[in-house]
């Protein structure tokens, strides 16, 4: 028998206050991220903030500054641009323009034409989102993740104790608050795709919790002699290797999408592996301890 | 052996054929098989979405209101007429969505009612401001949408696309698939074109015509208009003619005042064909007149010989001969330089008739068919080596125990393409995404089960009595945590978009599907091992 720890003994309770504060810190760039998101002054996607997203694929290598200057002789002012050198790729985005939609991409389009002549390409893809939609679509994400949340706090509720429904949710709301919160640290685009993430994680990462939970309920019948301190702990000691294994096989298969997934996939493969880790993490360190925080002793009395 | 097992495996074979037979149209094996399977068997299997194999995802919006003004200036048209008949004397002005009507007086009140009851007073007073009713104007936005929504499918039917899906959504948008087109721009203006075809009378003989700039530069129309604004006769307007120089390519506007009213309109034509001018070889469309457009224009021709016509579409000039004779046979031609498509699918919009109204652009995702295969490979890889880690590790980690699981792994792989493909589901990105999340997630009922045995193991059970209880208890644990995953899936389907919804299903079906295969795939190998000989240690 392979044992990843053989009869753990770890007080993860009492480390708690420290699992607090980085919990905490996770939660408030989370929701820093959140207000500049919801004032637009972060990286949003095209699908959320409107615009023009516009990849074209080069024959041959391209320089970044070659795409800019045929793009600013052709009248663009506000756009970005990302490559992948190793596709010979460019992504052209352009956020607010003035200029109607679908002129934007054709300008774009017969910029490039006109002034790179060496190096033919073809369009990869093209998105044009308009206002309405995208505000349209920012609305649905923010409802989705609220009603994920209100479901798993439900039916956790519902199977559990409330306590436990409490505590399952909020470590699942800190698990797409961290994500989130990196994501906006790291610059990287927020976007439909991203929220798909955020929400897989959100019933994944409970994943973990409910295991933990399970055996504390158990042991909870088993151990009325025990403080419910201790309870807790000897239940994540006894389950921790499962919870850590069956987060490792969903990393295994979130880093073989991050490899090899191709370039859409990557940012949704890097949140997830990022919210796999965090929500182990979190079902360990925070989903117990918030019940305790709360539910104090009398935990026993019921079921 | 039991018969419960049994009972159990033979479940196991139904569903591992019958999901093959679903899945087999989308293998390479298919096109080899007799006819009479391909007429009777599941041919269809997993439909790859707009981002798998290339093409447009349209949003469309009509511009209802307008099709509204449009209502209520052909109302106030008719008041017109109406007052005239009656000797009522009231000037009738219509804005908007609001027709005015000055003085107003009881008499006028009245007519107003009886006749268009749809109207519904805004302000009474000195003058009766009045405009279609709420419910009047829901209505005619709705039939609005439905006419685009016919008008676009007979155009693209015309333009030629296999399988395109064109459908309504809420209240005035219109969202058009098309799957493989190679020429976005062209097929978003086909689309997109209102194709409001108008022949208008010039108005060459007024001072204002005279005083008109031979040509100006493209760009410079808002500020001619600008010029000219309040000088025009009431009911003339001044639209542009493009003329581009063959030789050096460049473009120039020229300007014509032409009659508001609409001599002849597109609704009166019977066909629409290219042709190509025997003289230049260029080609042109060649329209001719239902009975009675025909007869308009006969004696809109008759009546204004050695005038000019000026053929115009959405606004934009193509051409303006001068009347030679009264023109009998209703059959006229739309000349310019066109290119040989251009004049094909104008043709195409000419025939499929005009928009009722015009339709703005909301969202367009054009995906290339190189993107979309680069996609798909990159998604096999990640899946066989994502599937090929996870194998490992569970050998590696729980050695015998770990190869049923993988069985089981592999077994519930087959069951979900099988599951898609039974559905004709639409496969996109994130949807293969899914697919390779719900492979690392699958392994995890498992897992949960593998450590419980090892609980009862340590508790000193024998293998087959922890096989047992540990299946029992941890039904608990792996039914919470799949349901909690459901949930998520399901809000994600919800409030997801076409590539969204395609992951929320295989992630969903994925983790049902698991749920299966765990508790009867895994449980049934265990019991069989078992009811040969008691098992003394259990690999795991």
């Amino acid at each position: 028998m392979i044992e990843l720890i053989k009869n753990p003994n770890i007080n993860f309770l009492g480390k708690r206050n420290i699992a607090f504060l980085v919990s905490g810190i996770f939660a408030i760039i989370g929701i820093i991220a959140i207000v500049r998101i919801a004032t637009g002054h972060a990286n949003l996607g095209i699908d959320f903030a409107g615009g023009t997203a516009i990849q074209l694929k080069f024959e041959k290598n391209i320089a970044l500054h070659d795409v800019r200057l045929a793009l600013e002789s052709g009248g663009l002012k506000e756009f970005d641009l990302q490559d992948l050198p190793t596709e010979n790729k460019i992504l052209i985005r352009v956020k607010k323009t003035e200029q109607e939609l679908g002129l934007v991409s054709e300008n774009i389009t017969n910029s490039i034409s006109q002034k790179i002549l060496n190096n033919t390409y073809v369009v990869d893809s093209t998105t044009v989102v308009g206002p309405k939609v995208g505000g349209r679509l920012r609305a649905d994400a923010a409802k989705a993740v609220a009603m994920a949340i209100i479901g798993i706090l439900i039916y956790v509720a519902f199977r559990f104790q409330f306590k436990f429904g409490v505590g399952a949710t909020i470590a699942t709301f800190h698990d797409v608050l961290a994500v989130l919160g990196i994501f906006y640290l790291m610059g990287k685009e927020i976007n439909l795709i991203l929220i798909t993430a955020l929400l897989t994680i959100a019933g994944y990462s409970l994943t973990d919790t409910v295991v933990v939970f399970d055996r504390i309920r158990e042991n909870l019948k088993l151990k009325q002699k025990d403080s419910v301190e201790s309870v807790m702990n000897t239940s994540i000691n006894e389950v921790l290797s499962r919870t850590i294994i069956t987060s490792t096989t969903v990393l295994l298969t979130s880093i073989a999408l991050f490899f090899f997934g191709g370039e859409v996939l990557h940012d949704f493969s890097l949140a997830m592996i990022m919210g796999v880790i965090i929500g182990t993490y979190s079902s360990i360190f925070v989903a117990s301890p918030v019940v305790l925080l709360w539910g104090g002793k009398r935990l026993f009395a019921k079921k | 052996m039991k018969k419960n097992i049994i009972w159990r495996l033979i479940l196991i074979g139904v569903t591992l054929i019958l999901a093959a037979v679903f899945f087999l149209p989308n293998t390479p094996l298919f096109p080899y098989m007799p006819e009479w399977w391909k007429k009777n068997m599941p041919d269809k299997g997993i439909v790859l979405g707009l981002d798998l194999q290339g093409g447009l995802h349209l949003v469309f919006e009509v511009e209802g209101n307008k099709a509204v003004e449009i209502t209520t200036e052909r109302i106030a048209t008719r008041l017109k007429e109406l007052f005239a008949k009656k000797n009522l004397t009231a000037e009738v002005i219509a804005s908007g969505l609001t027709i005015t009507i000055s003085p107003s007086s009881p008499d006028i009140r009245k007519a107003v009612e009886e006749n268009y009851p749809i109207l519904v007073p805004v302000e009474t007073g000195t003058s009766l401001v009045c405009k279609i009713s709420d419910k009047e104007a829901q209505r005619i936005k709705d039939t609005t949408a439905d006419q685009a929504l016919e008008t676009i499918r007979n155009r693209i039917d015309q333009f030629g696309v296999a399988e395109p899906t064109i459908h309504r959504q809420g209240e005035n948008e219109i969202v058009v698939q098309l799957p493989g087109v190679k020429d976005p721009k062209r097929a978003i203006d086909l689309i997109g074109k209102t194709a409001q075809l108008e022949f208008k009378l010039v108005n060459d003989d007024t001072k204002v015509a005279a005083e008109l700039p031979q040509s100006i530069a493209p760009g410079d129309e808002e500020e001619l208009l600008k010029q000219f604004a309040g000088r025009i006769p009431e009911d003339t307007e001044i639209l542009f003619e493009k003329k581009v120089n063959k030789e050096t390519g460049a473009a120039r506007k020229i300007p014509l005042l032409l009659k508001k009213q609409a001599a002849l309109t597109g609704d009166l034509l019977s066909d629409a064909k290219v042709n190509i001018d025997s003289r230049f070889s260029e080609p042109y469309v060649s329209l001719s007149f239902n009975a009675a457009g025909a007869k308009l224009f006969e004696d809109v021709t008759g009546a204004n010989v050695k005038k000019r016509l000026a053929i115009s579409l959405d606004n934009t000039i193509y051409s303006a001969p001068v009347i030679q004779e009264k023109i009998a046979g209703g059959n006229a031609q739309i000349t310019g330089s066109f290119s040989m498509e251009e004049a094909k699918d104008l043709s195409i919009v000419l025939r499929a008739g005009a928009l009722p109204a015009p339709m703005k652009m909301l969202q367009n995702v054009t995906v290339g068919p190189s993107l979309g295969r680069d996609s798909i490979e990159a998604g096999k890889s990640a899946g066989i080596i994502g599937t090929i880690a996870v194998v490992i590790f569970m050998i590696f980690y729980y050695r015998f125990s770990g190869l049923i699981a993988d069985f089981a792994l592999l077994f519930n792989i087959v069951l979900l393409l099988g599951a898609l493909a039974s559905l004709n589901s639409t496969l996109t990105l994130p949807g293969i995404a899914g697919i390779i999340l719900a492979i690392g997630m699958a392994v995890d009922s498992n897992v949960l089960m593998f450590e419980r045995m090892r609980d009862e193991l340590r508790a000193g059970k024998t293998p087959r009595a922890a096989v047992d209880s540990g299946y029992n208890k941890a039904f608990w644990t792996i039914f919470d945590s799949h349901v909690t995953t459901l949930i998520t899936a399901a809000v994600l389907f919800q409030f997801g978009t076409g590539p969204i919804k395609g992951f929320a299903v295989t992630l969903s079906l994925g983790v049902a599907i698991n749920l299966f295969t765990a508790l009867i795939g895994t449980k049934s190998i265990f019991d069989i091992i078992n009811s040969r000989r008691e098992l003394k240690k259990l690999s795991i």
